[in-house]
């Protein structure tokens, strides 16, 4: 079923992430690719830095929540690119019901996919780099409300870029400025953690964060679409 | 309100902290001057520009007045 | 009647013609200014008691980075009136402005480098403030790249206003957050953010140079803008006439 037949038949919401899901368990590449990318350049770490297992546990944190975010950024480009390319994301932005719900179920099924995924992976490679124990919990809840966070920005991005070609660097360019305050408390929970202090703050500053992202950036990136198909 | 410096080498020295004084003056002169000239360099290739594209027009339209001219005869 | 001025401004040929004549005050008044600043400031300031004469790179560092800052909100508002107006003139405002703000941004960070090595012995530091003027560096580069990324620049416009508008929501977020990062790796030796009062010999020539740099963003502005101006509309009769340096008489 294409993005335009589901359009016919007049979805909600739930209708909208259902299918959304459906197409993109369908294309497993896309699963697959980001947590392929996310062991490898992690694996590659030790290789360049050395096996000394102190300096790796001081690494991990930061390491892991930079390589995260580098793997949800490049699964970001084919957000809308199909739906671009087939001309379902103009019937979108033609449909009555507000294309911030459509754009907030597209990125809320990229999330499932590829944030979700990495952070339950994300213990693995803390074993892998010799994450101190009381990191893993921490690494997990911050990834998992981070990569919410990236990949509401991201879709900004991706909206943005989605008419060019080659839009995969430029998207890089214009979106890792906006990564920072995501990354900073992301790895400050961490640290926190490892470093036997609370780490609730930081947590409940990303998911304010996640907040305030969740409300305006289905809107930017709903602008952005517009200003996309109208070309 | 006077002079710091005793003389012309002691104020480009700056106390041995002229390098830095001076390269950072220098390359921030050197960046507005860039803001500035940019517009004038773009504005003469505008202009180069517009008078090829003239040229090109004026010649066609002569090209078409002589094939006018010829036709008749 | 009171708009009428601001309807005025969104047609490019008032804005090329009006803005004409305010060129030569700007420039004399950037020149003028900047070089009086410069020499008050690198001759006939007192010298900083702990700096000695590396201090002197203040009076560029800090108008440099004022306006780097401002002029990235001055992008972000005319990317908003070209988004909310349909004002094609303020596009070409935000794409001059998004140039010349990263060319500041990069002064007040190379300024910052070499003032960072007799002073604190590095040219780089991590501190707050340099990690944030990079960051802003880079959301001006974004912008630019985005602006030539498009084949139409219609589209290009409104989506570098789209970005500016997001960055400007960031912009506060980013600089709180590192601000609270270098807080929790601040080396107890190096202590950059000092605020103390500044006294007045060396405050005037600062103001001075703050002033003098507002005058050259001005100037600069107007002139990359009306460049954009004549690029975008020369193939009507009023630009060419323009880039020959002739004035229609309706626009004298």
């Amino acid at each position: 079923m294409s993005s335009v037949d589901r359009l016919a038949a007049g979805p909600g919401l739930s209708a909208l992430l259902r299918v959304e899901l459906l197409l993109a368990l369908r294309r497993g590449a896309d699963i697959a690719n980001p947590l392929l990318f996310f062991v490898t350049v992690l694996a590659l770490l030790p290789l360049g830095v050395g096996p000394e297992p102190a300096l790796l546990a001081r690494m991990a944190p930061g390491m892991i929540w930079v390589v995260a975010l580098l793997a949800s950024m490049l699964s970001q480009e084919s957000l809308f690119r199909s739906d671009f390319e087939d001309g379902s994301l103009e019937q979108l932005t033609l449909s009555p019901r507000p294309l911030y719900f459509a754009v907030l179920a597209k990125v809320a099924v990229h999330w499932l996919v590829t944030g979700l995924p990495l952070a339950l992976l994300s213990p693995l490679l803390g074993l892998m780099l010799n994450l101190p124990a009381a990191g893993y919990f921490c690494l997990f809840v911050s990834l998992l409300l981070g990569t919410a966070c990236l990949s509401l920005i991201g879709a900004v991005g991706a909206a943005l870029t989605v008419s060019l070609r080659r839009a995969g660097l430029l998207l890089a360019l214009i979106v890792m400025p906006l990564y920072v305050p995501v990354l900073i408390f992301g790895t400050g929970a961490v640290q926190a953690a490892l470093d036997g202090y609370a780490y609730n703050v930081q947590l409940a500053v990303l998911a304010a964060l996640l907040a305030v992202a969740a409300a305006l950036a289905p809107l930017a990136a709903a602008g952005a679409i517009r200003i996309s198909t109208d070309s | 309100m006077e002079f710091q410096f005793a003389g012309l080498a002691d104020f480009l020295a700056m106390n041995g902290h002229g390098p830095y004084v001076w390269i950072a003056y220098g390359v921030t002169l050197l960046a507005l001057a860039g803001l500035v000239i940019q517009p004038v360099l773009r504005r003469r290739r505008l202009q180069a520009a517009l008078k090829r594209q003239q040229r090109i027009q004026q010649r066609r339209r002569s090209a078409e007045k002589r094939k006018r001219v010829a036709e008749p005869a | 009647m009171a708009w009428q001025w601001f309807h005025r401004l969104g047609s490019p040929r008032w804005f090329y013609w009006k803005t004409g004549a305010w060129l030569p005050w700007l420039a004399i008044a950037s020149g003028l200014l900047l070089s009086a600043g410069s020499l008050w400031g690198l001759g006939f300031a007192p010298q900083d008691a702990k700096q000695g004469d590396s201090y002197r790179i203040i009076y560029i560092h800090v108008p440099a980075a004022f306006l780097a800052l401002a002029g990235y909100y001055i992008m972000a508002i005319s990317g908003a009136i070209g988004l909310i107006w349909k004002m094609k003139l303020s596009y070409l405002v935000m794409r001059a402005a998004a140039l010349i703000g990263a060319v500041l941004t990069f002064i007040s960070l190379f300024t910052g480098a070499v003032w960072g090595k007799p002073t604190w012995g590095t040219y780089w530091v991590w501190d707050a403030r340099i990690t944030s003027m990079l960051i802003l560096l880079f959301l001006y580069i974004g912008v630019i790249a985005l602006s030539r990324a498009f084949a139409r620049e219609q589209v290009a416009d409104k989506a570098c206003a789209i970005l500016a508008l997001v960055g400007t929501v960031n912009i506060p977020i980013i600089y709180k957050s590192v601000d609270w990062w270098f807080t929790l790796h601040q080396p107890a030796t190096i202590k950059l953010t000092e605020s103390s009062s500044i006294d007045p010999s060396m405050f005037y020539p600062l103001l001075t140079m703050i002033i003098g740099f507002y005058c050259f963003y001005a100037w600069a502005l107007l002139l990359h803008t009306r460049n954009l101006v004549l690029q975008r509309e020369w193939r009507t009769n009023w630009a060419q006439q323009a880039l020959a340096d002739r004035t229609p008489a309706a626009d004298r």
